[in-house]
């Protein structure tokens, strides 16, 4: 018996074939990892079988019936349950409150939270039911969320990157979680691009490129280099890391501290770190922890720091805004691609404008020379893109990742900010951007990167340092860090003690 | 049935070709309006379409109403890139016509000569220095206040008007005009000089269309245009490249009062040389129509400005001639703008008819595919 087969489904867009003839099986109690880059059409598939995109063509068979999942309705009803990527918690009402939202209305709010209280005790996740959800940590949101899957019974559970918010410790826990359920007979389908995780976790492994299966392998008899192949068709190129020859201090940040902005917000206390020249220094954490604040703060977006909480080459700018920073040499590329880093609807030759000036004399766009930068860009850092006239929001993620790093990176910064370099990134495109980093490095630029990819803060990182409820840790070298002891500081686990200082020499 | 389907990338030809698709369909509406209203349709279309085109007088006061309503939407055209809702354009251009007319005054009253020459950009800047002050004050209440700059632009179009009013009813009466709400008529001096002879057009219209010049090099050219218009289209982008909201706010609330208190300056100066309770006919409201028909492109502006200028001149002789309500001016216009925010999603989405059959095929498909696989 088959829990759920897929034969051959398609599904097209407009613009492109999400899915692509796909067929997948999952047996009870059998944990599944789909693997697939962004764009692979994972999350296609997965809105597919809970009913939430109608399939073109194809079939579904649900314990070895045919089914036509119209919605998710039907899909619960089946016993199908999904644990999105971004979770759909309302903020203000308490989790019981939430998690009663998505049952039937059969049941009082004091059955749910009886329930819940069992669930959560059954499968070890700790869940307070009543408290409001604004009050809970990232990890506890998602327990919340896999609390409200599990309430329904479920025989097959949907987890879309469901590490992607969680610290080495909470993945650890969700592990343990997720093989007692599997062991019970519920079958698990585990979206995800993370090589390590699946290889631990999972019992089989479906493997998406382009829209089309391009493997089915058990995972723990496969290598990260097997997996990268039939996941890419390449393995990613190894980095060069060469020993970093220091400079002088260009970012001090001591003692910055800020009040929240929005009610959901994070205030920041007494933050202390510093940048030198020719090394790249990593900030680790838990996302929701300060780093968008830290980001505003350090980039010009917020100008409400004392002026001399942040230091640029000794030079007092806490209050500067963010076009006088870049004159000295600052730069900053945020995580939000669409509407921060670059204008969605404006042409790549238009978005060149937003950092880089060069091309205005007088209060005149010299135009032919902002379109030869935006073709220079897109030349040296291989971007894949109709040209120079091209609307920014018709590139790929990577692609315009690699235009927004480039049109930075070519300014010849001093020092340069980057958030989440590599998010939502193809695996290719993120391994040219952390090559990137690395040369800009080499160059004698001092690098700062926001990262929630632990592996890829400890691949290209000369120092760390942990960010967790608004303070940041003492600084420690890459080379002495370990994941368990950066997965307990994210959690806020540190001590500020003097021998943290020496790490870092 | 049929489908709305996204397509990929935005249709350039479907931006082009939307707003001439809502004229058509609006020239459909209003035949059908015309036969309810039992008018011969034929005629009611030529009284709009046809008449205003008909010789050198009638283009000359297409021309002549149409200045105005481009002025003020070249400047408004500013403001909505910039994202900043000003609809009291009507009411700048009111501030525009009292100061220039107030200038206007004081030379016809304090008897010093000057030449044409002398008066005409004196006026005219008192129009836009009149005007830039009226929406000075809303700027200032957004900017202090955070205080919408939405309802506070319309709510000063009153105010003006009461102003308009209490300056033509009182201290401004002329005391040899039996009593009339109006103000002297202007010393020759003050008026503007004629484009056409024998017509009522004057250079008003050449500086309009020299300023749809500058307007498009401001917006596609210039440095603070850009700045503007990415504060408008992404405002987390412009505060991460550091161009001030506030300065945009600023900005495009002093350009677009400026133009609109300009246009009442040319309408004082211009064909009515003086004031009356009814100086403006509603061109600040009307300009924001020409705005979103033109694309909120200073040529397109021209092009709609035009075009509303003729449904003007086309509802008075309906009026006159055929008897038509005045309101269906109103109605063409709104009817236009409507149809076009409709047609607007053409260029975003496209329109697929065999939807339905396609679901058709899938299901039949189905089955056949099921006893093939045991």
């Amino acid at each position: 018996m088959l829990r759920l087969e897929l034969i051959k489904l398609s599904k097209t867009y407009p613009a492109v074939k999400a899915n692509d003839q796909v067929s997948l099986r999952v047996k009870p109690g059998e944990i599944h990892a789909v693997l697939g880059e962004n764009g692979a059409g994972k999350s296609t598939l997965m809105k597919m079988i809970y009913g939430a995109v109608r399939p073109d063509e194809g079939q579904i068979c649900w314990n070895d019936k045919e089914v036509q999942i119209r919605n998710p309705q039907e899909a619960r009803a089946l016993g199908i349950s999904m644990v999105f990527q971004h979770f759909s918690l309302f903020d203000t009402l308490t989790a019981a409150e939430n998690v009663w939202l998505g049952l039937d209305k059969s049941y009082t709010l004091a059955d749910v939270t009886k329930r819940i209280d069992q669930v959560s005790k059954e499968y070890g996740l700790d869940v307070e039911p009543m408290r409001p959800v604004h009050t809970l940590s990232v990890g506890e949101r998602q327990r919340v969320e896999i609390v409200r899957a599990l309430l329904t019974k479920p025989q097959l559970l949907i987890l879309d990157e469901p590490t992607s918010v969680l610290t080495p410790q909470a993945v650890e826990k969700l592990f343990v979680t997720l093989r007692k359920l599997a062991s019970e007979g519920c079958s698990i389908l585990y979206i995800s691009h993370k090589l390590d995780e699946i290889r631990a976790l999972c019992h089989h492994c479906t493997v998406l490129r382009g829209g089309k299966v391009t493997g089915e392998v058990d995972p723990t008899k496969e290598t990260n280099a097997s997996l990268s192949r039939l996941m890419i068709g390449a393995e990613p190129p190894q980095l060069q890391h060469v020993q970093a020859r220091l400079g002088d201090t260009v970012l001090d940040v001591r003692d910055l501290s800020l009040e929240k902005l929005q009610h959901f917000g994070m205030s920041l206390a007494h933050i202390s770190f510093n940048v030198r020249a020719g090394e790249i220094v990593g900030i680790a954490g838990v996302s929701g922890n300060g780093q968008q604040e830290l980001m505003a703060a350090l980039s010009g977006e917020d100008t409400r720091a004392a002026p001399d909480s942040i230091r640029l080459f000794g030079k007092p700018i806490g209050n500067q805004p963010p076009a006088r920073r870049r004159r000295e040499g600052l730069h900053f590329v945020p995580e939000e691609r669409l509407g921060r880093g670059a204008v969605p609807t404006l042409p790549l030759a238009a978005n060149t404008l937003l950092t880089r000036d060069e091309a205005v004399r007088g209060g005149w766009i010299r135009v032919n020379e902002v379109r030869a930068l935006a073709e220079k860009l897109i030349a040296n850092f291989n971007v894949k893109a109709g040209g120079p006239d091209a609307a920014a929001k018709s590139l790929s993620g990577g692609n315009l990742q690699k235009f927004i790093v480039g049109r930075e990176i070519d300014s010849k910064p001093k020092l340069l900010i980057v958030s989440q370099p590599t998010w939502g990134v193809d695996v290719g495109a993120a391994a040219q951007i952390r090559g990137a980093l690395l040369k800009l490095r080499d160059e004698g630029c001092a690098v700062l990167v926001v990262s929630e990819e632990l592996d890829e803060l400890f691949e290209i990182c000369d120092r760390l340092v942990v960010i967790a409820q608004g303070k940041v840790s003492p600084s420690i070298a890459t080379s002495q860090a370990t994941i368990e002891q950066i997965g307990a500081w994210m959690s806020g686990l540190w001590t500020a003690t003097p021998e943290a200082e020496h790490v870092q020499a | 049935m049929f489908k709305l389907e996204a397509r990929p990338q935005p249709s350039k030809a479907m931006s082009f070709a939307s707003p001439l698709i809502a004229l058509a369909l609006t020239v459909g509406v209003a035949a059908l309006l015309f036969v309810v209203l039992g008018k011969d349709p034929l005629v009611g279309l030529g009284a709009f379409f046809v008449e205003p085109l008909r010789g050198v007088r009638q283009l000359t006061e297409v021309a002549l109403k149409a200045t105005p309503l481009i002025l003020c939407a070249l400047g408004l055209a500013v403001c909505y890139r910039s994202n900043v809702w000003n609809i009291g354009a009507e009411g700048q251009f009111l501030l525009g016509a009292i100061t220039a007319g107030g200038l206007a005054l004081w030379v016809t009253t304090s008897g010093i000569h000057a030449s044409r020459w002398v008066w005409t950009p004196l006026i005219l800047l008192a129009g836009v220095a009149g005007g830039m002050a009226w929406a000075a004050i809303v700027a200032l209440l957004r900017d202090r206040f955070n205080a919408s700059e939405i309802l506070v632009s319309l709510m000063l179009v009153y105010v003006a008007q009461q102003l308009v009013n209490y300056l033509v009813f009182v201290p401004w009466k002329d005391p040899m005009g039996f009593n009339f709400p109006q103000t002297k008529t202007f010393d020759s001096s003050t008026w503007l000089e004629m484009l056409v002879p024998r017509s009522r057009l004057h250079i008003g219209f050449a500086i309009t269309l020299a300023l749809v010049g500058v307007f498009w090099a401001f917006l596609f050219r210039s440095w603070r245009g850009y700045q503007l218009q990415v504060g408008g289209l992404a405002p987390a982008a412009a505060r991460y490249a550091g161009f001030s909201a506030r300065g945009a706010l600023w900005t495009s609330m002093l350009i677009s009062g400026g133009m609109a208190g300009l246009a009442g300056a040319m309408e004082a100066a211009g064909p009515l040389r003086q004031l009356t309770p009814h100086v403006s006919t509603g061109y600040g409201f009307t300009a924001i129509i020409v705005c979103f028909v033109g694309r909120l492109h200073p040529v397109g502006i021209v092009f709609s400005g035009l075009l509303l200028s003729m449904f003007l001149i086309g509802g008075e002789l309906g009026q006159s001639r055929l008897g038509l309500p005045n309101a269906l001016t109103g109605v063409f216009q709104g009817l236009l703008l409507f149809l076009l925010l409709a047609c607007d999603t053409l260029i975003n989405y496209r329109v697929r008819w065999q939807a339905t059959r396609h679901v058709a095929v899938a299901k039949s498909a189905a089955p056949v595919t099921t006893k093939a696989s045991p």
